[in-house]
């Protein structure tokens, strides 16, 4: 659609437009906002691109990011080593992080079962799961994955897996959201709240 | 809830045209292709945001107009009620309830309850299991919000299913684990709509026999059977019993996605013994039924459209159905006929208060 006949041009904005979430039109735009710049500042983008598919690792224990082969959050000897939180990607860890709830180890699965994308158990980082929780078990391990169908599946999935291994398998909680009102609530949410009520007593800890 | 105008702009084949109309009975009458039957899709337009005949939109334009505009003044109760629809070409519908437009047009959808009786009703005899299911499944989803979303989680299911078992058929493996995941969410959600289905031809069955008995003046015997793999048996251990099945076909056999709805007369089976006009009995009754338990869940009068009913049914019946209909147990209705005097000859008889139209060449006179 752009009418530039620079091929360096064209190759930058159809790099950018394969991103998810950017349009063609947005693509030019950022790019012709990026020539405005010095050209030291541009080298500078390259450059961090370029890093990253150099140097960006997976920890090789939970698939997280990291600059080494053991990420800081898996070295880190504070965290708790006998629970496990399966999250389905790196923002996951991220959110979860956040809350300041966590002291545990992660494990990143890149993904959850999905056969109508193509997507089976050893798509993604599950073999690596049930080998790290053989070889040092925990005495927890937390699913907290997507609240969908697949995200049951690959809960279901992996329960099964480690079910002779004696490891208590929990998933976060699902329920009615806090600050939410009852009657604005749908039925699905409130039907599960309602079997998998909590005592009282445990929601006076809370912050 | 009854329609008392109805006002239209190039819709299919009618320039402009305004209808007083009746709140108990209307005829359209006049010859093949003048424009009855448009009119009681324009009818149906206003309930359901769409044409029950043609799903493209734009094809119920006026060839060579720019747009259409089908407007409806309701009374409900004490209050008036208008609903517009509006069409331009290559742009947005616009649907409009008291000059507000909607979010969302399922939100209109079921305000002005609606059955819609045509010659295409065949179809629930003739055509495969599909049409059947849906019959049923629409139903029970106008009473039952958690119904829809139960079964769109089961197709789901099913479709992820059906895709692992053609992968490992591609890829020559198995892994049972992974089949397992769906089948525990096959069975979940397979057994609630199996029970709502059965709770629901239940429940059905005998106001379907009552209007069927009513038309037909008792001649016939007839009954609702819920045809499930599930009535064998327990749904977990069909999946399992039927695995090789399976995976030699790479397929779901088993499930509520296989449910039929067999219509039965006098024991026997309707599409291969009934007669032409029990079969049209069977779904007049089918539909007043349906009509009645939409009545008693939404509280609200139903609007009854029936074309070209006079087909195949004896003079007999139709005026048992005339008596039905004009009882006012429904609400408003709308009848067509290409014969100007049948129809409301039976209801000069049977003292039932109507009105008639006649239709010209998408012109419309008050007769
Ligand atoms: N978009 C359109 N523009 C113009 N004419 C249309 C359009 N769509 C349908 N028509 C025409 O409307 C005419 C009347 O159709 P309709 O089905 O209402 O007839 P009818 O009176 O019910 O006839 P019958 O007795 O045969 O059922 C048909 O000739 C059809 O071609
Ligand atoms: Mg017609
Ligand atoms: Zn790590």
């Amino acid at each position: 659609m752009h009418q530039i006949s620079s091929s360096p041009f064209n190759n930058a904005v159809e790099k950018l437009a394969s991103l998810p979430g950017i349009g063609n039109k947005t693509a030019l735009r950022l790019v012709l906002q990026l020539l405005n710049r010095d050209q030291k500042e541009i080298e500078e983008f390259g450059a961090a691109f370029v890093d990253l598919s150099h140097q960006i690792q997976y920890c090789n224990s939970c698939f997280n990011i990291s600059d080494t082969p053991i990420c800081d959050l898996c070295s880190n000897t504070s965290r708790s080593n006998d629970l496990i939180c399966v999250v389905e990607n790196i923002l996951d860890v991220i959110a979860i992080e956040k809350t300041n709830q966590f002291s545990g180890k992660f494990h990143v699965l890149g993904g959850i079962i999905s056969p109508m994308e193509g997507i089976g158990p050893n798509d993604i980082k599950i073999p690596e799961l049930i080998a790290r929780i053989t070889e040092n078990p925990p005495k927890e391990i937390i699913m907290a994955l997507s609240t969908t169908m697949e995200g049951d599946a690959t809960n279901f999935y992996i329960y099964k897996k480690l079910a002779n291994l004696n490891i208590n398998v929990t998933t976060i909680a699902r329920g009615v959201g806090i600050g939410d009102e009852i009657e604005y609530t749908d039925e699905l949410t409130l039907g599960r709240s309602l079997l998998n009520r909590i005592p009282f007593q445990n929601t006076l800890s809370l912050k | 809830m009854f329609l008392k105008q109805l006002s239209i702009l190039n819709f299919k084949n009618y320039e402009e045209a305004q209808l007083e109309l009746s709140e108990k009975i209307n005829c359209f009458l006049g010859n093949n292709g003048e424009g009855k039957t448009n009119l009681l899709d324009a009818i149906y337009y206003l309930s359901f945001c769409k044409s029950y005949f043609n799903p493209i939109d734009s094809q119920n334009i006026k060839h060579e107009s720019p747009f259409f505009v089908v407007e409806g003044y309701y009374q409900n109760k004490d209050k008036e009620e208008v609903i517009y629809c509006g069409l331009k070409r290559n742009q947005k519908k616009q649907f409009k309830r008291n000059k507000k437009n909607y979010d969302k047009l399922a939100d209109h959808i079921g305000r002005i309850p609606l059955v819609i009786i045509t010659p295409l009703d065949i179809l629930l005899i003739i055509d495969g299991s599909d049409i059947r299911r849906k019959f049923v499944d629409g139903i029970i989803s106008q009473y039952d919000t958690s119904y829809l979303t139960n079964l769109l989680a089961y197709n789901k299911a099913l479709n992820h299913r059906n895709l692992l078992l053609k992968s490992f058929w591609i890829n020559r493996n198995f892994d049972k684990d992974s089949l397992d995941v769906w089948d525990d969410q096959l069975v979940q959600y397979g057994n609630l709509i199996y029970a709502s289905r059965k709770k629901f031809i239940d429940d059905f069955t005998p106001i379907f026999q009552k209007y069927y008995t009513e038309i037909s003046k008792d001649q016939e015997e007839v009954a609702l059977e819920y045809r499930s793999q599930l009535n064998e048996g327990d749904f977990e251990s069909l999946l399992k019993e039927n695995l090789d099945k399976d995976r030699g076909n790479h397929y779901s056999n088993i499930g509520i996605h296989k449910d039929d709805l067999l219509f039965k007369l006098g024991g026997l089976q309707l599409k291969k013994f009934g007669s032409q006009g029990q079969q049209k009995t069977y779904l007049l009754a089918l539909k007043l039924a349906q009509a009645e338990l939409i009545k008693n869940i939404s509280e609200e009068d139903v609007i009854i459209l029936l074309d070209d009913i006079y087909d195949k049914l004896d003079g007999k019946r139709m005026s048992q159905l005339m008596g039905i209909v004009g009882s006012g147990n429904f609400g408003q209705v709308f009848i067509t006929d290409t014969n100007l005097e049948r129809i409301p000859s039976i209801l000069t008889e049977e003292k039932i208060n109507f009105k008639s139209f006649k239709i010209e060449e998408g012109s419309v006179k008050d007769v």
